[in-house]
């Protein structure tokens, strides 16, 4: 017998995504630095970006990356 | 706290605008700065804005969406200010009293003696000083003629771009070699070697003795070993020197820069920050004063936070690891720590030949920086090292199991 399942509605969590401007990104790898769980320049020198969605707990840390890219390529859409 | 001054709206002081506003700040924010511009970015002027492949319009500071409510003061000076009573007092526009002063007035470039009033002689540090140079170098009959004097990073870059632009450089350099007070001799002779690859005549060891002029503009730049150097044009670059002589009478203790406590205050209610700035930075138990653009955005926050935080503020220390880059031709140079001439050096990995590598710089048994020539992603995991703290042999341990 299946259980009756009371669906629960999706909580509707819009989250903060990370965008970069690749024309802009010059790969000095100081998004990396400061979110390496976001950021990533691998050895092919092109910038990875690990996870789009930004954790509440990390905004001031995604934020630190935006301010501190000295290409000014990252930015945060909401 | 309802009203707080920001003098310099560059780097440093713009950033500073926007961590005040983040940190919840609601009250009036005065942004003074002496130029007709709003904010802008440095870094290109010698790079893609000089190249002319980036306009001027792309290097602004604001973005969209960044909607501070500043008061701008912007074609306006500061003149004089008294740190007890928080007061400004402005070249065009009265008196002014804050609850809270940020110092983020930078640095302008010292200038080659003897070359007043001759034309053609550049300096570099403004958007127009960019745009003008830029003009010299690319207009008249045939290649243009560039003598650069100083081989630091901002006239390499020159030389660099230059180049690229088909001009016919020579860098003049007093010093035996580029960089010499700044890096120990393996690197700085590296970054000489990136000039010569690319057909630069690089003459070390050479002072400028004096130059001729042709109907007032410059023709030739004499040397202390008594050659010549026929020129359409020379660029100096010879170092910075901080804004502070309206500073003077202020109450604050200037020495080569403003003089701050390990959180960046400079007096009660008054913090400063970026290139004029000098503090003692804990890490490397050592008083320094940084040029660089990653220090300006830092400590501009820092400072924000530190004046806002009054009495509550003084566990806030500053303790950055540097971080510069530059870029010459389709190399990328970083340097992060604080590194001196006389530090030892230790390639960990690609080589010097190829002009592509890491080395790891070490003193006193520790780890004090890491310098890269197209190794961004490894130079800045070495950042996070030097954050960390490590001895000069676990660098030297961790660097050979290829990490
Ligand atoms: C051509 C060039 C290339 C560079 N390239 C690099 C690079 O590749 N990498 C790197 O790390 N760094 C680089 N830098 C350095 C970097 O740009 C600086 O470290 C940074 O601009 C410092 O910012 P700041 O806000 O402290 O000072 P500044 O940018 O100097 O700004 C200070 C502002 O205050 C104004 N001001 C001064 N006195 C007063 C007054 N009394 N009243 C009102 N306004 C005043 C000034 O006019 C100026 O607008 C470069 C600099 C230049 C010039
Ligand atoms: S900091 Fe900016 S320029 Fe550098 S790799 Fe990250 S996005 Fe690219």
């Amino acid at each position: 017998m299946m259980a009756n399942v009371t669906s629960v509605p999706t909580q509707e969590t819009v989250m903060a995504k990370i965008a970069v401007n690749f024309d802009l990104c010059e790969s000095n790898a100081v998004c990396m630095q400061v979110a390496p769980k976001y950021f990533e320049v691998r050895d092919d020198d092109f910038l990875y970006i690990l996870q789009e969605e930004i954790d509440e707990a990390d905004a001031a840390t995604v934020q630190e990356a935006v301010d501190r890219c000295p290409k000014q390529a990252i930015s945060i859409e909401p | 706290m309802r009203y707080i001054a920001i003098v310099g709206a560059s780097l440093a002081g713009y950033r500073a605008a926007q961590t005040l506003r983040r940190e919840g700040f609601d009250g009036t924010i005065t942004l003074i700065g002496d130029e007709r511009r709003r904010p802008y970015d440095r870094p290109p002027l010698s790079k893609k804005v000089l190249a002319g492949e980036a306009e001027p319009e792309s290097i602004v500071l604001e973005r969209s969406g960044d909607d501070l409510g500043i008061e701008w003061r912007l074609d306006e000076r500061a003149v004089s200010f008294d740190a007890s009573g928080l007061a400004l007092s402005l070249e065009r526009g009265g008196e002014l009293e804050a609850d809270g002063v940020i110092l983020a007035c930078g640095a302008r470039p010292r200038p080659l003696p003897g070359t007043d009033g001759i034309l053609g002689v550049h300096l570099l540090r403004t958007l127009d000083d960019s745009l003008a140079l830029r003009e010299a170098l690319t207009t008249g009959v045939g290649p243009r003629r560039l003598v650069v004097v100083g081989a630091g990073f901002i006239g390499a870059e020159v030389a660099a771009t230059a180049r690229g632009l088909g001009c016919e450089v020579t860098v003049v350099e007093a010093l035996d070699r580029p960089l010499a007070r700044v890096l120990p001799p393996v690197l700085g002779q590296v970054c000489a070697d990136v000039h010569t690859d690319q057909g630069v005549d690089l003459r070390l060891g050479a002072g400028v003795d004096g130059f001729d002029t042709d109907d007032g503009s410059i023709s030739a730049v004499r040397l202390s070993d008594g050659s010549s150097v026929e020129a359409d044009l020379v660029a100096v670059g010879i170092g910075v020197v901080p804004n502070t002589e309206w500073l003077d009478g202020s109450g604050l203790t200037i020495d080569n820069g403003v003089v701050c406590d390990e959180t960046t205050l400079a007096a009660p209610g008054v913090v400063a920050a970026g290139d004029v700035a000098r503090w003692p930075n804990r890490r490397f138990g050592e008083s320094m004063r940084v040029e660089h653009w990653d220090n300006a955005v830092s400590m501009g926050q820092h400072a924000a936070r530190r004046l806002l935080a009054g009495d509550g503020g003084v566990d806030l220390v500053y303790e950055p690891v540097p971080y510069f880059w530059s870029d010459q031709y389709d190399r990328k140079i970083q340097l992060v720590g604080r590194v001196g001439p006389d530090d030892q050096v230790q390639v960990i990995d690609g080589s010097i030949a190829d002009r592509r590598f890491v080395a790891l710089i070490g003193r006193d048994g520790q780890l004090v920086g890491a310098f890269g020539m197209n190794r961004p992603p490894a130079v800045q995991r070495w950042r996070t090292r030097l954050e960390e703290g490590m001895s000069w042999d676990d660098a030297l341990a961790l660097a050979s199991e290829g990490s």
